[in-house]
């Protein structure tokens, strides 16, 4: 990333674009404290990740390098920034609602067009083989059976079937 | 008491200890699990990609359990949140739910929002009680020192969960381990995050994340861990050879799933409880309760 920030290239809409995402209704409200940073177990094995940075780079317009960097997908979801933020930005969220644009911007994270790729066919995220189903018995469970067809009906319907890969 | 038990995703394959030993100690307590299997994966993994479709997902599982006129028992944390969140987001923005609706009525489903959902730890502690507990306790396991992991989506966010316990100071999982005899212990970071979020995205990040733990119950010279999650089990159980490889130390420590030692407790066998299938083994935790893996006494 280049030290300098060239306000030319900044996209002076992409705030508005992640406010009205469900998650980043609060992102203005944001002044920079840090509580989430100092909050962060992530960041505490990897400094790469800042959600005080990734806020600062949102509402600055920087979008290409918000979006296309892997620091958006680090988060791991913990909830202690969104506890402790004195202003109520809803961090956790709001870095759901920056995967979201990601998304719709045609950067998704190879790990979650696997994932979406076994909820398609199986309707959940760990195949139950006969083999499991065995051992299921064996220990006295029942047996489960995937049955996708709802799922793949619901996920055509919000248009996310398109990220799978190879659809029966 | 009858629920609709929810398994979602990784219990199934990856913890049947927690599901073998969660069942017979709920029946014993006379919970009635009711099994359903139309329900899917919660909608955990799609919130990432697609707010929408997660809301989706968690609204057709709980719309099943609406149906048969039944509230919902979860074991996984990830689970709990993701339904619990779904319903708060629908209570807050009823446009959101009619939305919602519309598009499960390709499938033939509606959901209306009346149903509770909660972690079937959440509903030992909070509706069947301690005390009750207790009574049911016939081996007391005096001897042993647990170390409560909650994991992050069992109290946070806590605006979902009515602040049934503190964000970052609980203490449900705690009592419901003093009411097996055993003590609670306390040690740092406690409120601290497995990693397991973010272990397909960057694994070495994730292992770091679920070290510092480890390195913290292994201070406290804790006899194993307790957990309340699938996930939060892999990371701690499943990946602790990975991580004393990586990091050249060693823990051995057990993580066990907190009905496993309930049930050691109320007198189950070992066997009874799934403590075969423990990747850690807990030899010494039952020598100190006056039994073996086989169930012996």
């Amino acid at each position: 990333m280049e030290e300098v920030i060239r306000v030319k290239e900044l996209d002076r809409n992409f705030k508005y674009q992640v406010i009205k995402e469900p998650g980043g209704e609060a992102l203005l409200k944001c002044f920079a404290c840090g509580t989430c940073t100092a909050s962060c177990p992530v960041r505490e094995v990897d400094e790469r990740f800042s959600p005080r940075k990734i806020i600062r780079m949102t509402i600055l317009g920087m979008k290409k390098e918000v979006l296309e960097n892997e620091f958006i997908w680090l988060c791991s979801g913990c909830y202690l920034c969104q506890e402790r933020c004195p202003q109520d930005v809803r961090i956790t969220d709001l870095m759901t609602a920056l995967r979201n644009v990601a998304v719709k911007e045609g950067y998704i994270h190879p790990s979650f067009v696997a994932q979406i790729s076994f909820l398609y066919r199986l309707g959940r995220l760990y195949e139950v083989t006969e083999f499991d189903n065995k051992k299921r018995a064996k220990l006295g469970l029942p047996q489960i059976q995937s049955q996708p067809d709802e799922i793949r009906l619901l996920f055509d319907e919000t248009g996310i079937s398109k990220f799978v890969e190879e659809k029966e | 008491m009858r629920y609709a038990l929810f398994l979602g995703c990784t219990i199934p394959v990856r913890g049947q200890n927690y599901e073998m030993s969660a069942r017979k100690v709920a029946e014993a307590l006379g919970i009635e699990f009711v099994d359903v299997p139309e329900f899917s994966c919660c909608g955990f993994p799609a919130k990432s990609v697609d707010f929408m479709t997660s809301l989706l997902m968690s609204a057709r599982n709980m719309a099943i359990a609406e149906e048969k006129g039944l509230d919902i028992l979860t074991l996984c944390n990830a689970c709990t949140v993701t339904l619990v969140e779904a319903q708060e987001e629908f209570r807050k923005h009823p446009e959101l739910l009619e939305e919602v609706n519309k598009k499960l009525a390709r499938i033939g489903k509606k959901y209306t929002g009346k149903i509770k959902v909660r972690h079937f730890a959440r509903f030992l502690y909070e509706e069947y009680g301690v005390e009750k507990l207790k009574e049911h306790v016939k081996r007391p396991l005096e001897n042993l020192n647990l170390a409560a992991h909650y994991g992050c989506h069992f109290i946070r966010p806590s605006e979902v969960y009515e602040e049934f316990d503190d964000p970052e100071h609980p203490v449900s999982l705690d009592r419901l381990i003093e009411a097996t005899g055993a003590r609670s212990v306390d040690y740092m970071e406690k409120e601290k995050c497995c990693g397991g979020g973010i272990l397909g995205i960057k694994e070495e990040d994730a292992l770091k994340m679920t070290k510092e733990k480890l390195d913290e119950v292994k201070k406290v010279n804790a006899d194993a861990m307790i957990s309340i999650c699938p996930f939060c089990s892999i990371m701690y159980e499943g990946s602790q050879k990975k991580i004393e490889k990586l990091f050249e130390t060693e823990y051995g420590i057990p993580v066990l799933y907190y009905p496993q030692v309930l049930g050691l407790a109320m007198g189950f066998t070992p066997e009874e409880m799934g403590f075969k299938l423990n990747r850690v083994r807990a030899n010494k935790v039952l020598e100190k309760v006056g039994g073996d893996e086989k169930g012996r006494d």
